[in-house]
């Protein structure tokens, strides 16, 4: 109900003065008890209400200072000689010991302890009684823990708002400190309070990040330089490319201008080798793949469209969503697509028609992440849909070798530093798959569920024991490799690379098999069929000719049919009238 | 005491043996066949190795004793045979 008081003024005095004044207390409302209002409620007789009467208890927690203690020795030099005997005068010493060797105690025991040696230095003599006959057994060092990862720290992000981890870079030297970016990929789920902000934590205090960036538009990934740890380059969500340097501050030192930028965000930046140790390159939806200075981030350096017309149309470019670099090969790269495609492109080609060199096709959808084996170069990794598949670079029809298809969508993908044969992936439902190739192939060597939402970004440190994930809330994990996962196994490489040979030949003589098998269709289709005119033989037709042509079999099929029973309906008619109808029923 | 001249006599001869030192319970050393200062220095260390291993045994059992003391090194084997009031510690190169 309203509480509404009026009051009454005439039109003259407005705006005039107001001239306050005391009054008493008025009573301006008085709501009384409504008793009918209460047979709406019922009288509820027992009530059984608890109580707990009991001491409280608190627990608490000391933590005392470390003790320190040393231990010493004391050496005394000269034995107790007793009071008497001076231990400096000859004399009195000698005396002391001819008295000593007079004790009828010392001769029994000097004569029993003498022959107790005796026996030992005779069995020294005889054989060497400590030699080591054990040598040629190998260690057994051969007991295999099970594969085991455990989390060690959980970094949250500390806003309201809690943002992707789309990125994380590890420190390129100690490996102490863990930068992620953090970002909203969603689109247009931003909200509008969403911070900018991206943090580098120390790994050993997960409460506070040791620094935040601010960038200018959330950074969707975030690249340490390995050649200068103390800087790092973040490709942000508005297509600019951001320098930090972590000496200077939060603020980028530099930033790209927004008209050379990207279009759309950038999905991944690679620093490069190079003589500057400033040179990076970004690839993004857009469809372009940009090389930047850092210290000139007015305009990139270099451009390229993944066009795979060869025109460098923007229009038919694909979109890149992972990109791939590896420092022994430094004119090569390559980009993972939003259509599923990994394109290997060389940097120093002639033309920017010749830039893209080979196509590699196998994935549904985006390409999230491709990465080459740090020891076998010619095999790389991609991720995409739900599976992820192992290229060999020599075949480009199909990967060698691929998981299942999973239940939830892949997001991330990374080879250990330290073991060719295992590699990592994250999931959207919140696990970490651990695939081992020389274990199983079929299904992870270890899953484990990290958190409950998603998880986005993976990245191994360089020991190869450390891993972080980051996930859809912003919380990047820290967890640690069991032995097993992070030691070089005996003949892991000479194995896995037998294996990736033994997939790549198979993967040949299939695709050597399949152009015979087109060969030969497309010579007997050219015999057969001279007057349709030449058609595509590996099955590239249009779509819209296979309609036609699906239509124009069906109706001629019809056609036949219908002119087939016109011609037994005649033959019939033919006969006598009773018979036809019969037949025709018959025949009906 | 003859017989203990001898059996030091037969312990000398024996292959590999560098020295002997008798102790007494006091540190002081009764016997010996080395020079005055490695035989101080020898006796000094052992004395409290003897001291400390036959404390330990007594500690995990008391109803054990130290009945001998092995000590193989990259160079020679120093060998103890403790007693109640003395040792008898003798320096052997072994011959392998």
């Amino acid at each position: 109900m309203e509480i509404v008081h009026v009051y009454v003024r005439r039109r003259g005095d407005f705006g005039r003065q107001s001239h306050f004044s005391d009054r008493p207390a008025e009573l301006l409302v008085d709501i009384g008890p409504d008793p009918p209002l209460a047979d709406g409620f019922i009288h509820r007789d027992p009530r059984d209400v608890a109580t707990q009467s009991a001491q409280e208890m608190s627990e608490h927690q000391v933590n005392t200072e470390r003790f320190e203690s040393e231990s010493r020795g004391i050496n005394h030099v000269e034995g107790g000689w007793p009071k008497d005997v001076n231990p400096q005068e000859m004399e009195q010493t000698i005396r002391f010991r001819k008295k000593v060797e007079k004790d009828e105690n010392y001769v029994t025991s000097v004569l029993q302890l003498g022959s107790v040696m005796e026996n030992c230095i005779k069995q020294n003599n005889a054989t060497d009684i400590y030699q080591d006959y054990s040598e040629d057994e190998e260690a057994a060092d051969e007991v295999q823990e099970p594969p085991a990862a455990k989390t060690v720290n959980v970094f949250r992000d500390p806003n309201e708002v809690k943002r992707t981890v789309t990125g994380l870079s590890w420190h390129p030297d100690g490996n102490r400190k863990l930068a992620g970016a953090y970002s909203c990929l969603e689109f247009q789920k931003a909200s509008k309070d969403m911070s900018f902000d991206s943090y580098i934590w120390d790994i050993e205090n997960p409460n506070r990040p040791e620094l935040t960036l601010k960038p200018v538009s959330p950074l969707v990934c975030l690249e340490y330089n390995p050649k200068d740890c103390h800087t790092l380059a973040g490709g942000c969500y508005n297509g600019q490319i951001a320098f930090w340097d972590t000496r200077r501050g939060s603020q980028p030192v530099e930033l790209s201008s927004v008209e050379q930028s990207h279009r759309d965000p950038v999905y991944k930046l690679i620093w490069m080798q190079s003589k500057t140790g400033t040179d990076a390159f970004s690839a993004s939806t857009d469809g372009q793949v940009l090389w930047w200075d850092m210290r000139r981030l007015s305009e990139p350096t270099e451009r390229l469209v993944l066009d795979l017309s060869r025109e460098g149309s923007l229009d038919a470019a694909l979109g890149a969503s992972a990109l791939e670099f590896e420092a022994t090969m430094p004119t090569k790269f390559m980009v993972g697509t939003e259509q599923g495609l990994v394109l290997s492109c060389n940097r120093k080609a002639k033309s920017p028609a010749e830039k893209i060199v080979c196509t590699f096709d196998g994935h549904h959808g985006p390409v999230y992440a491709l990465q080459r084996n740090p020891f076998f170069p010619k095999n790389f990794l991609t991720v995409g849909d739900w599976t992820a598949r192992i290229w060999s670079e020599d075949i480009k029809e199909s990967s060698i070798m691929w998981t299942r298809y999973q239940t939830s969508y892949l997001m991330d993908a990374c080879w250990s530093p330290v073991r060719p044969a295992v590699f990592f992936t994250v999931k959207m439902d919140g696990v970490l798959d651990v695939w081992d190739v020389l274990f199983k192939q079929n299904e992870p060597t270890l899953s484990i569920k990290v958190c409950d939402e998603g998880l986005y970004s993976l990245r191994l440190q360089e020991s190869g024991r450390l891993l972080a994930c980051g996930s859809r809330l912003g919380g990047a994990s820290l967890l640690e490799l069991g032995p097993s996962l992070s030691t070089l196994q005996r003949n892991e490489k000479s194995l896995v690379a037998a294996m990736f040979e033994r997939e790549t030949k198979r993967e040949k003589i299939l695709e050597a098999r399949q152009r015979e098998l087109r060969l030969k269709e497309r010579s007997r289709s050219e015999q057969s069929r001279e007057d349709d005119g030449a058609k595509e033989a590996d099955g590239q037709e249009d779509p819209e000719e296979l309609i036609a042509r699906a239509e124009a079999d069906f109706f001629s099929a019809i056609d036949a049919e219908i002119k087939r029973r016109q011609k037994e309906e005649d033959k019939h008619r033919e006969k006598d009238v009773c018979e036809e109808k019969e037949v025709r029923n018959g025949a009906e | 005491m003859a017989e203990v001249e001898e059996t030091l006599k037969r312990i000398q001869s024996q292959k590999g043996v560098q020295g002997i030192i008798i102790v007494n319970s006091e540190g002081i050393p009764i016997k010996t066949t080395m020079d005055n200062s490695s035989t101080v220095q020898y006796v000094g260390l052992i004395h409290q190795l003897v001291m400390k291993a036959r404390s330990t045994l007594r500690d995990l059992d008391p109803q054990n004793d130290l009945t001998f003391l092995r000590i193989r090194s990259k160079k020679n084997e120093i060998m103890i045979a403790p007693d109640k009031d003395y040792f008898l510690i003798v320096i052997q190169n072994p011959s392998d």
